[in-house]
C-alpha cells in the first residue's frame, strides 16, 4: 500500500470573482521511502496539492488516503492529530518561534503530542544532533544562520518520527551553498528511510529528487523517475571553486 | 502542555513585551488597588461607626424637653422643663419593649479633693442609665436602690475624674466635695473612651437623681421633679420606631396636650443617627466600588485590545503551532492563559498597591483599616476572571485562524 494515495483529488475556491479550480482531479500515489519533488509555476496547483496532502486543507472532491487514513472524513481536531503524528513540515521562512531556543522549538510538536517534559528534551536534543546542531541547542533562532535555522526546522519536523516530511521551498530563503547543504541533508535523511516531498519552483532543487512531479493549471503535467543529482558532490565542487552547479551538471 | 508550562510560556510572552504588558495591566492595577484600598478604608470607617454605636449603647432614644410657646413666642428646645422622672417611670411601665428608661439631669460643677480640683460633668440619674448605655462598673459598686430612694450623698466617678482628682490614690471610699457637699466615692466606671463627637465620656461624676437635684442643681427642680432628658432603651432595633410612637402618645397624654398643640418634648432616635452614618459609609463604599468596577472594565478592554494586537502579530506563530499539530482548543487555551496571567499579575500588583495605599491613608487619617484576605483573594480572582472574559474573543480568533493563511502572513 502506498504511503499517499489520491484519487480525483480536487480543490475549488469560491472567490468573489467566481469559482477557481486550483486542483482538478489529481490521482497519484507516493510510496514510502521516496524522495519526490513537486514542481510547477505559481498558480499551477502545487501549493494547493501540498496543503491537501499536508492535511492543512480539505479537498472539495475526491479521496485522499494518508498511511491508511481517509483524510477527507476527519474533523479539524482529527487533521491536527494527523499532522502532529504523521507529518513534518519545513517552510521557506523556517517559522521558528523567536523567543525560545532551538531545543524548545524542536520540542513544540511533542508538546502537542503530550510527551512528558524530560522525554521531550531528550528527543529534541537527539533530533538536533541528527541535523548536526547538537552544540547549538540552546541558541535562539536570531543567533543562528539561515542554514542553521532551517536545520532546526528540519529537526522539529523529524522529532515526532513522521511518516512524511513535507518541505515547501525549503531552500528558497538560503544562499546556493547553504541550499546544497540542506538538500544534502534531505538526501541523507531519505537514505535513512524518511519519505520526503519537496515543493519547489526551482528546477535545480528538483534535480536532487528521485521522482519529479510537475503541475500545470491544476492538472498533473508529468510524473517521471530520475537519477537524482548528488547534493554532496555539488557541495564539494562548489567548495573546490569549480563553479556553479549548472557548470558541474 | 501542562498548566504550569502554559503559564511559564505565557509569562515569557508577557515578558517579551514588558513595557506594553505593564501598560496594559495598568487599568487592572488601578482598579484592583482602588477596590482593596476602598474596601479597607470603608470597613475601617464602618468599624469605627459600629464601635461608636456600641459605646453609645444600642437601640437608644433620647427624649428632651422641647419647645414651649408663650404668647406666640416659641422658646426653642429645652426651654421648658416638662419632663419628670415620673414620665420615665411611666414609659418603663407602660410602653412595650422598653428595657430601661433613665431620667437624666446634667450640670457642670467643680469637684474638689484635697489639693486637687477638677471641673466636670455631673450626671444625676438612676440605675437604668447604666443599663441603657451598657456601661459596666470598673471598681467598687453602682448605687443601691436604697441610696437612690433616700438621695444619699454618694458618687460613682469616671476614669478621667478618678485620674485628675485622685491621681494614684485609690478613690474608693474617699470623700470629695461638689459645691461644698461631701460625696463619698462608691465606684469607678470602666473606661468608655471618646463619644462619636470626640467628647471624653469618662470625664463624668454620677450621683443619685434626687441627690443631684437637691444638693447640686438647686431647689426648684426638687419641687417640680423635672429632668432634662430621659434615655430610653428598647429591646430591639425593630421595636424602636413603634416604641417612639407609643412614648410620644404617652407623653402627650401625661402632659395634657391638646390635639392642636405641638409636642413639648423632642424624641431623638440615636440608633437612627448611627445607622445614617453607617449608611453613608456604605453608600460611599458602593460609589467607590462602582468607580473601581469601571476601572476594571476599562482594564479588561485594554487586555482585550492588546491580546488582539498580539494575535495579529503572532499570526505566523499560531499558523505554525496549528501546522505542527496544535488543536484549536490548545491555541485557545494558550491565549486565554496569557490574558488571564496578564490580568492576574495586574490584580496581584494592584492588591499590593491597594494595601499600601490603605495602610498609608489609615495611618494619616488615624482610623482603623481592615484588610481582609478575603477581599484580596476576591480582587485577584475577579481580575483573573476579567482576563478570561476579555481574553476569550481574541483567543477564539487565534484558534479559528486558517493555518495556511496564517503561515503565509508576513
Amino acid at each position: 500500500m502506498p504511503l499517499i494515495e489520491t484519487r480525483d483529488l480536487s480543490r475549488v475556491y469560491d472567490l468573489d470573482s467566481g469559482r477557481v479550480t486550483a486542483l482538478d482531479r489529481v490521482s497519484l500515489a507516493i510510496e514510502a521511502g521516496d524522495l519526490v519533488a513537486v514542481m510547477g509555476p505559481s498558480g499551477s496547483g502545487k501549493s494547493t496539492f501540498m496543503n491537501l496532502i499536508g492535511c492543512l486543507d480539505r479537498p472539495s472532491g475526491g479521496h485522499y488516503v494518508l498511511d491508511g487514513v481517509a483524510v477527507e472524513t476527519l474533523s479539524g481536531d482529527g487533521l491536527a492529530e494527523l499532522r502532529n503524528r504523521k507529518l513534518g513540515f519545513v517552510f521557506q521562512q523556517f517559522n521558528l518561534l523567536p523567543r525560545i531556543d532551538a531545543c524548545a522549538n524542536v520540542e513544540l510538536p511533542m508538546v502537542y503530542a503530550g510527551v512528558a517534559r524530560a522525554e521531550r528534551k531528550r528527543r529534541a536534543l537527539a533530533a538536533l544532533a541528527r541535523v548536526g546542531l547538537a552544540e547549538r541547542a540552546h541558541h535562539r533562532p536570531m543567533q543562528l544562520s539561515g542554514g542553521q535555522q532551517q536545520r532546526v526546522a528540519i529537526a522539529r519536523a523529524l522529532v515526532n518520527e513522521p511518516r512524511l516530511l513535507l518541505a515547501d521551498e525549503p531552500t528558497g530563503a538560503l544562499d546556493s551553498r547553504t541550499a546544497f547543504e540542506i538538500l544534502a541533508l534531505f538526501q541523507e535523511l531519505n537514505r535513512e528511510g524518511v519519505t520526503v516531498v519537496l515543493v519547489t519552483h526551482d528546477a535545480e532543487v528538483a534535480r536532487h529528487a528521485r521522482r519529479l512531479i510537475r503541475f500545470r493549471d491544476g492538472h498533473l503535467l508529468s510524473d517521471i523517475r530520475q537519477g537524482p543529482a548528488d547534493a554532496r558532490a555539488a557541495l564539494a565542487a562548489f567548495d573546490a571553486g569549480i563553479g556553479l552547479p549548472e557548470a558541474a551538471a | 502542555m501542562s498548566l504550569a508550562e502554559a503559564i511559564r510560556s505565557a509569562l515569557s510572552a508577557i515578558g517579551a513585551n514588558a513595557l506594553r504588558s505593564a501598560l496594559t495591566m495598568l487599568g487592572i492595577i488601578i482598579g484592583v488597588a482602588a477596590v482593596i484600598a476602598m474596601v479597607a478604608i470603608g470597613s475601617g470607617a464602618r468599624a469605627r461607626v459600629t464601635g461608636q454605636i456600641k459605646s453609645l449603647g444600642a437601640n437608644l432614644a433620647i427624649i428632651q424637653s422641647g419647645n414651649v410657646t408663650q404668647g406666640g413666642v416659641r422658646l426653642g428646645a429645652g426651654a421648658s422643663s416638662t419632663l419628670t422622672d415620673e414620665d420615665a417611670a411611666a414609659i418603663l411601665r407602660e410602653v412595650e419593649d422598653v428595657t430601661a428608661a433613665a431620667p437624666v439631669l446634667v450640670t457642670r460643677a467643680q469637684a474638689v479633693y484635697a489639693g486637687a480640683n477638677w471641673s466636670t460633668q455631673i450626671t444625676a440619674t438612676d440605675l437604668d442609665f447604666f443599663a441603657a448605655r451598657e456601661w459596666e462598673i470598673g471598681a467598687g459598686r453602682l448605687f443601691e436602690p436604697e441610696e437612690l430612694r433616700k438621695g444619699e450623698i454618694v458618687a460613682v466617678i469616671g476614669q478621667t475624674v478618678a485620674r485628675n482628682l485622685f491621681g494614684d490614690e485609690n478613690p474608693l471610699d474617699q470623700q470629695f466635695r461638689i459645691r461644698n457637699v461631701p460625696f463619698k466615692v462608691i465606684g469607678v466606671m470602666a473606661p468608655k473612651g471618646q463619644s462619636a463627637l470626640g467628647q471624653d465620656q469618662d470625664d463624668v461624676i454620677f450621683v443619685p437623681l434626687d441627690t443631684g437635684r437637691r444638693r447640686i442643681v438647686g431647689r426648684n427642680y426638687a419641687r417640680d421633679r423635672s429632668v432634662q432628658s430621659i434615655m430610653v432603651k428598647f429591646a430591639s432595633e425593630e421595636a424602636i420606631a413603634p416604641g417612639i410612637a407609643e412614648v410620644t402618645a404617652l407623653l402627650r397624654q401625661r402632659h395634657r396636650l391638646m390635639e392642636d398643640q405641638e409636642d413639648d418634648f423632642i424624641v431623638r432616635n440615636l440608633t437612627e443617627i448611627a445607622n445614617t452614618a453607617t449608611a453613608a459609609a456604605t453608600t460611599l463604599s458602593w460609589l467607590l466600588a462602582a468607580v473601581a468596577a469601571v476601572s476594571l472594565l476599562v482594564g479588561g478592554i485594554g487586555i482585550m485590545n492588546i491580546m488582539l494586537v498580539s494575535v495579529t502579530e503572532r499570526t505566523r506563530e499560531i499558523g505554525l503551532r496549528l501546522a505542527v499539530g496544535a488543536r484549536q482548543s490548545a491555541v485557545l487555551t494558550q491565549f486565554l492563559i496569557e490574558a488571564t496571567t496578564l490580568a492576574t499579575i495586574g490584580g496581584a500588583v494592584g492588591a499590593g498597591l491597594g494595601i499600601a495605599a490603605a495602610l498609608t491613608i489609615a495611618h494619616i487619617a488615624g482610623w482603623p483599616s481592615v484588610i481582609s484576605i478575603q477581599t484580596i483573594l476576591i480582587a485577584v480572582g475577579v481580575s483573573g476572571l476579567i482576563g478570561v472574559f476579555f481574553g476569550f474573543y481574541p483567543a477564539r480568533r487565534a484558534a479559528r485562524l486558517d493555518p495556511i493563511e496564517a503561515l503565509r502572513r508576513e
